[in-house]
């Protein structure tokens, strides 16, 4: 059978079971959105290239499937770089098809030309340019392959417009030949009786649970180990809900924003078993005051993980689900040490910090100003348990992250290595394509939300009924925060009008429905009024206190032991 | 090159098998840079299965960063195998092409030197020399050192290629007592 390029292109996406890409055209890529008519995969056409990539995102986060994102050459292609990073340092399987000036225009500085795969090599896990119409499928495959497998991550295909044009025969190749990428999935035996070993005679042990979890689909092995060994877990900020928020052994977030009781449980912990995490320096603070009497097992898919941040004691390379099994049946067969240490006196001290610090902002503020805790406390409760929850950027990124109550896997959508301001709203829209059946609430910030609010109109458009809550500080929060702890409060630059733009009219000309809260009690009958609306997307402005800032903190650079926590302690902070 | 400082070899050989496909110089040496390491030689071409080229690199950097540096270019799709040698466990040539300033009275002496290296003179002009010498590194540095005197008018290094030294001893034969099927 002929086909084109083009054609042999859609006709790849199809056998990968593409059921839905996110894009914009544009003159290079113009020939593949013609077979796009006939396609089964649904195509979603967005308003700014940045929204496809994030879109394609938000899908992979909430469906585990890979996302597909598909522009133009150009400016289009450098539209989707951020996005690209974004995946790379989240491990989120993305595959992105970006058009590409005819071959005898590349390198002539030809309109619309620019070095798509010399841009990305650094932030994809792999990058093909095609020149020839008949490596199309294996190219296709090959880029599906590599995205999901291993370490996922984001792989581009960079198609030159006449290879798009050009007539090949058709065919599906039977496999890939990649002898140089060969992932290690399970555990060294030796490695994995040793971690045994050293998790039956810890005495203060710890489970830092990573982003690798949801990745490898591990949540039920991380709960049968729990249930096994009785070792209380933190979720770091991309594992939220990779264990569930209500199980007791769930200690929540550890890092510069955690609660005093993750962070605190690793600093004194004597065993740190770490399973698809990389020891971020959000999380460690200073790295050489990080857990000083831990030793650490460290399970990864990545080896270049293993060693890079904190050397193991004892590293295992594989899927961390399957290691996780591993583990679970070599400490069922573990016969020693006699006797088993007691954890007891651990366990109380971790509940005694938990009642000590609990996470804690002003219920009462004398004012009646509305606090963004209230407010995202107050979404929590109003809504299914199973709502898949999205956060931009910032202060009401990790107020979300620290007051929902996560109980599934892949409820939680967010950008935690690249911090990308601007995240919330497509990939909120690409995780309800993706999960329909679900209530997908995003969280934003004033300033994130001005980023790439426009994408509302391609939700509307499309119908894809999202929530957006704005926790409306007037303030690129974050930032503030530090100019008010770090800069003696000289506000430089930070300073967003309350009421620019009319957020309530903005939503309504994106086709929305657009609410404003004011005062604690709207909160309730807004979200109520919201959660009913199911033919479009929502917006709230919530205007909220704009003083108001994330504790616990531990200063950037900082050690973990000096961890602030909220004044409302009455303790002035410590 | 920079010498060994410390007990700890700085100087190290990296022979990195990949997929002879496009861009993958640009992916291999963007890793380095990247990460801030400079690299110090480096030499490609393919080798006897045209699937694979070899890249030789040399780099000058403490033994725990390159660590991280060879497993994040195994990350490489197109990487298929990286071998660290041990300067002191490899075989290590290059080859340099320079041309010097030989003026009459001074030829002789010039002529003299590259035989004394086992060097080639490969053109001749009627005031200048093009040798060719290849040999380990440390060969070459002398001889460009000694060169200078007389006056260097270009020179060229082609970067290291290295394979482990063999073997000295016949290994001893195993005890194959106890080995199942
Ligand atoms: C694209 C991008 N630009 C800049 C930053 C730096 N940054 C981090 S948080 C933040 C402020 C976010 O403000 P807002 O969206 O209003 O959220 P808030 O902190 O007030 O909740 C900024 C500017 C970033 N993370 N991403």
């Amino acid at each position: 059978m002929k086909l084109t390029g083009a054609q042999a292109l859609i006709k790849s996406l199809e056998m990968e079971q593409v059921e839905v890409m996110f894009g914009l055209p544009g003159g290079a890529i113009l020939p593949v959105y013609d077979p796009i008519i006939e396609s089964t995969i649904r195509h979603i056409l967005v308003r700014h290239e940045q929204g496809a990539g994030h879109m394609a995102e938000g899908y992979a986060h909430a469906t585990g499937r890979p996302g597909v994102a598909m522009v133009t050459s150009g400016p289009a292609a450098t539209n989707i770089v951020t996005p690209l990073c974004d995946a790379y340092m989240d491990s989120i399987p993305l595959v992105c098809v970006t058009g590409q000036v005819a071959r005898s225009a590349i390198g002539t500085d030809a309109f619309q030309e620019c070095d798509t795969t010399g841009i990305t090599m650094a932030v994809t896990k792999h990058n093909w340019l095609v020149t020839d119409a008949q490596d199309i499928p294996q190219v296709v495959a090959e880029a599906f392959h590599v995205a999901t497998t291993g370490r996922p991550g984001p792989v581009l295909i960079d198609l030159p417009k006449d290879v798009s044009n050009a007539t090949m025969d058709w065919y599906w190749p039977n496999g890939v030949d990649l002898p140089g990428y060969k992932p290690t999935t399970r555990g060294h035996p030796r490695m994995i009786r040793e971690a045994a070993r050293l998790i039956a005679s810890a005495q203060r042990p710890v489970i830092y649970a990573g982003g690798g979890i949801l990745k490898a689909r591990a949540a039920e092995a991380l709960r049968a180990l729990v249930d096994d060994t009785g070792i209380p877990v933190v979720t770091t900020l991309m594992a939220r809900g990779a264990f569930p928020d209500d199980h007791p052994m769930c200690l929540g977030m550890p890092g510069m924003h955690g609660n005093y009781t993750a962070v605190t449980a690793m600093q004194k912990a004597d065993l740190l078993i770490a399973l698809g995490s990389r020891f971020d320096d959000r999380v460690t603070g200073k790295v050489s005051a990080f857990a000083p009497e831990a030793k650490v097992v460290h399970v990864d898919i990545d080896p270049a993980e293993l060693g890079k941040v904190r050397r193991p004691d004892v590293p295992i390379v594989g899927d961390c689900r399957l290691v996780i099994e591993e583990l679970v049946a070599a400490v069922r067969q573990q016969t020693e040490p006699e006797p088993v240490p007691d954890r007891g006196p651990w366990i109380d001290q971790i509940r005694q910090w938990q009642r000590q610090y609990p996470l804690a902002y002003d219920r009462n503020p004398p004012d009646g100003v509305l606090k963004p805790q209230f407010v995202v406390e107050s979404l929590r409760d109003a809504t299914p348990d199973d709502t898949i929850v999205v956060a931009g950027v910032g202060q009401h990124q990790m107020w979300t992250s620290q007051y929902w109550r996560f109980n599934h896997p892949y409820t939680w959508v967010n950008s935690g290595g690249l911090g990308t301001m601007g995240f919330a709203v497509p990939a909120a829209i690409g995780a309800k394509v993706g999960r329909p059946d679900r209530t997908v609430w995003a969280v934003d910030g004033d300033g994130c939300f001005q980023m790439t609010a426009q994408e509302l109109v391609t939700a509307s458009a499309e119908r894809i009924p999202v929530k957006i809550a704005i926790l409306n500080n007037a303030y690129l929060g974050m930032v503030r925060q530090w100019q008010e702890m770090f800069y003696d409060e000289r506000y430089s630059e930070v300073y967003l009008s309350p009421d620019l733009p009319d957020y309530v009219k903005w939503a309504d000309a994106m086709g929305c429905v657009g609410l404003r809260v004011e005062a604690p009690e709207e909160v309730g009958p807004a979200i109520d009024k919201a959660n009913e609306i199911d033919d479009r997307p929502v917006v709230i402005d919530f205007r909220t206190d704009s003083s108001e800032k994330v504790f616990p903190m531990v200063p950037a650079g900082g050690s973990n032991d000096d961890i602030v926590v909220d004044p409302a302690h009455g303790e002035g902070g410590r | 090159m920079a010498p060994a400082k410390g007990n700890q070899p700085r100087h190290h050989i990296l022979s990195v098998t990949v997929e002879n496909r496009a861009g993958v110089l640009a992916r291999v040496a963007g890793l380095f840079s990247r990460r801030g390491y400079n690299i110090y030689s480096l030499a490609v071409a393919p080798t006897d299965d045209e699937r694979f080229s070899r890249i030789t690199i040399v780099v000058d950097v403490e033994s725990s960063p390159l660590e991280q540096v060879t497993k994040q270019l195994f990350k490489l799709i197109n990487v298929v195998k990286i071998s660290e040698l041990d300067p002191a466990e490899a075989t290590e040539r290059e080859l340099v092409l320079a041309t010097v300033r030989a003026e009459p009275k001074s030829r002789g002496e010039v002529i003299e030197l590259v035989q004394v290296f086992e060097g080639r003179i490969v053109d001749v002009g009627y005031d200048q020399l093009t040798v060719m010498l290849a040999g380990a590194p440390s060969k070459l540095d002398d001889f460009e050192d000694l060169m200078r005197s007389y006056g260097i008018v270009e020179l060229q290094r082609t970067g290291r290629v290295a394979l482990p030294k063999l073997e000295r001893q016949a290994p001893r034969l195993r005890s194959v007592s106890g080995a199942v099927g």
